[in-house]
């Protein structure tokens, strides 16, 4: 479970806090979208629970540890799908994965068969000796998401993995979580396609401003806004149809 | 371990992938110890070998600027042509089509032999030697101090115009010591082939370097050379290395890393056993250079006889005193541009400071102390100890671990800034 009190970040120099006085638990096993505009501090959010950044207040918990207190349990314990190829272009599929997952203290040949199994059920088996540089942006995202995988987190989050990628890739990487989900694997994700979070969750918070303006199952809350049938039309109802851009 | 044992694999892949960037860690600093070898020793083969022209304006026409013309044409070095006019050679030396021009003033010789003469009458009438009882008094003539000018191009190096203005002095001097000498041979008697004075040197030089067991060292070019350039090439290590830390966060592959249970030595524990391979890798490589490939382009040798290990030795702490520099800066830069041009300047700056360009001795005394905190100087001393001195281990501890010491400072304080910068 994550529990996370009164949690804020205002990074340096800025006017606003990207996430302000935020309070939210996630429960074992949920799928849970983080869902917002632009700018609405949903990265700022991920990346605190994954040690990435340092809040300004509050405090968090995953499964009752802190990283005060249990930096590399919790390390372990975790796993991070980021939004960018985090991959060396020039080592193969093979060799990023054995080396992301020797770092979690895989070896041998339990290392070899996950990566062995992994790779064969999103379909990268065959460009396993590939070097990452000659994958197309969708090959990319799923050996993004093995190397995090590899150590079968309890918790794992992921930041828009699907954002940039065909329909098929996008298809093998929710199927792919699904079943990790049904290995016990609680999701965290964030995502700016709502049919897909709409199908996907269990439950989705839509974040504005740093502040969770609405929580709850997708369905549940389709069914309490007005003149709303899918989650997008929630979505644009509690975060407005103005344009976010900002620098 | 195992972790530490897969960031090094990760590392050696990730070099071994750069073909392009590993034949320039590999080959550029054996470029760089070549040229700068050849350059050094064709500087000096210029100076001993090839003669210099200058120019000569003669308006004594007596015997002491013949015995100048003889000296400098017997010394080897200089290319004589002789000008009519000093304003014509000073118009040439001005422009740089000549470095030197020498003007012998009017009446130098007759002015040189008077007074010396009228030197040597007053010394022996002081003596009783001159003849007659009532010889006349020696009358002095007004005879002005005569100058040798010297016009050397504004663009001659200051240590070309010493070496020069020293040569001349000398020449003269000698000339001065000789005429003195004639003098008194001429006064004391009249048979001329009578040797009165031995003119030859009383007092020479002999220049001996001093060695531990087996006599003089007699150190070539290439030992000084090797050693300087090689250190100088080691230390280039920061920029591949520091290079390597920053793609890695552009990449995203440190975010991931930051988010796995691996401590950051780890991480930087394979760059140090993989770069610091690569230091010893290059180091040898020079070796081999200097030992087979210098005499076959004609340039002298590098005697690494019973030597090799202890070398090894200070290669390895230099190595490592480079990677820890090499790891602070690519913990604190966040692009290539901050980091390439930061470290290519650093190590020039240390190289100078540490005695590779000039020999610490001449530099200015705020300097040399200064110079005390550059790695290179610890590095290139424990060379020489090695190289030309003929130390032992135990004579190399004190420089070995002091750059072993910069590596393990220059570490922690990497591994401290990424701590402190990433605390959660």
């Amino acid at each position: 479970m994550i529990q996370i009190n009164q949690l804020s970040k205002k990074y340096k120099g800025a006017d606003y806090f990207s996430v302000s006085d935020l309070d939210l638990i996630i429960y074992e096993k949920e799928i849970f979208g983080l869902l917002g505009p632009n700018g609405a501090g949903k990265t700022t959010l991920i990346s605190m629970l994954c040690s990435l950044l340092k809040p300004t207040s509050g405090s968090f918990s995953i499964n009752e540890l802190t990283y005060h207190t249990n930096k590399n349990e919790l390390k372990q314990l975790i796993g991070i799908v980021p939004q960018e190829y985090a991959l060396y272009p020039s080592l193969t599929a093979y060799e990023n994965l054995c080396y992301f997952g020797s770092m979690y203290g895989l070896r041998g040949e339990a290392l070899k068969d996950k990566i062995h199994v992994h790779l064969k059920t999103l379909g990268l088996d065959q460009f396993a000796h590939k070097r990452i540089k000659a994958f197309s942006g969708g090959m990319k995202r799923r050996i993004n998401l093995i190397a995090s995988i590899l150590h079968q987190p309890k918790v794992l989050f992921l930041d828009e993995p699907t954002v940039g990628v065909d329909v098929q890739s996008k298809n093998a990487i929710i199927d792919h979580l699904k079943a990790l989900n049904e290995r016990d694997t609680t999701i965290v994700y964030t995502s700016h396609h709502l049919n897909e979070a709409e199908n996907f969750c269990t439950r989705v918070a839509i974040i504005d401003h740093g502040k969770i303006v609405c929580k709850g199952v997708p369905k549940a809350l389709i069914d309490a806004q007005k003149n709303a049938y899918n989650l997008e039309e929630v979505f644009l109802a509690q975060t407005g149809k103005a344009l976010r851009d900002h620098a | 371990m195992h972790k530490l044992w897969a960031s090094t694999y990760k590392e050696i892949l990730l070099l071994v992938r750069d073909i392009g960037g590993l034949a320039i860690l590999f080959l550029m600093p054996l470029l760089l110890l070549i040229v700068i070898t050849l350059v050094q020793d064709s500087t000096f083969k210029t100076i001993t070998d090839t003669k210099l022209p200058i120019l000569m304006v003669d308006y004594d026409k007596g015997t002491v600027s013949e015995n100048i013309h003889e000296n400098l044409a017997e010394s080897n070095s200089f290319q004589i042509i002789s000008k009519t006019s000093e304003e014509e050679a000073k118009q040439l030396v001005l422009r740089g089509d000549y470095q030197l021009a020498i003007v012998i003033p009017e009446n130098l010789s007759t002015d040189l032999d008077q007074k010396v003469t009228e030197n040597v009458d007053g010394i022996l009438a002081k003596f009783g030697l001159e003849e007659g009882e009532d010889s006349i008094p020696v009358v002095k003539s007004k005879l002005e101090p005569k100058e040798v000018k010297l016009y050397f191009d504004p663009a001659t190096q200051q240590s070309f115009k010493s070496s020069v203005k020293n040569g001349i002095d000398r020449m003269i001097s000698k000339i001065e010591t000789q005429t003195i000498y004639k003098a008194f041979q001429e006064q004391l008697t009249d048979d001329a082939s009578e040797v009165i004075f031995d003119t030859e040197n009383f007092i020479t030089f002999t220049e001996i370097v001093p060695g531990k067991n087996s006599g003089n060292i007699i150190p070539n070019s290439s030992q000084h050379n090797v050693p300087a350039w090689t250190l100088f090439a080691i230390f280039f290590i920061i920029l591949p290395l520091s290079i390597n830390m920053v793609k890695e966060k552009n990449q995203g592959t440190f975010v991931r890393l930051r988010t796995n249970p691996v401590s950051y030595a780890t991480v930087l524990g394979g760059k140090t056993l993989v770069y610091t391979s690569v230091c010893l890798v290059q180091f040898a490589l020079m070796l081999l250079i200097g030992v087979f490939l210098f005499p076959m382009m004609g340039l002298p040798e590098l005697d690494v006889s019973g030597r090799l290990p202890l070398l090894f030795v200070v290669a390895l702490f230099a190595g490592l005193a480079a990677v820890g520099l090499g790891l602070l800066l690519g913990t604190i830069a966040r692009t290539q541009e901050q980091s390439a041009p930061f470290g290519a300047t650093l190590v020039v700056i240390l190289a100078a400071l540490g005695g590779v360009w000039v020999p610490i001795f001449v530099m200015p005394k705020f300097m040399q102390l200064l110079s005390n905190i550059s790695p290179m100087n610890w590095g290139l001393n424990a060379f020489y100890d090695v190289f030309l001195r003929h130390s032992e281990f135990s004579e190399i501890i004190p420089e070995i671990a002091l750059l072993f010491g910069f590596f393990a400072v220059t570490t922690l304080i990497a591994i401290g800034y990424n701590e402190r910068k990433n605390a959660v």
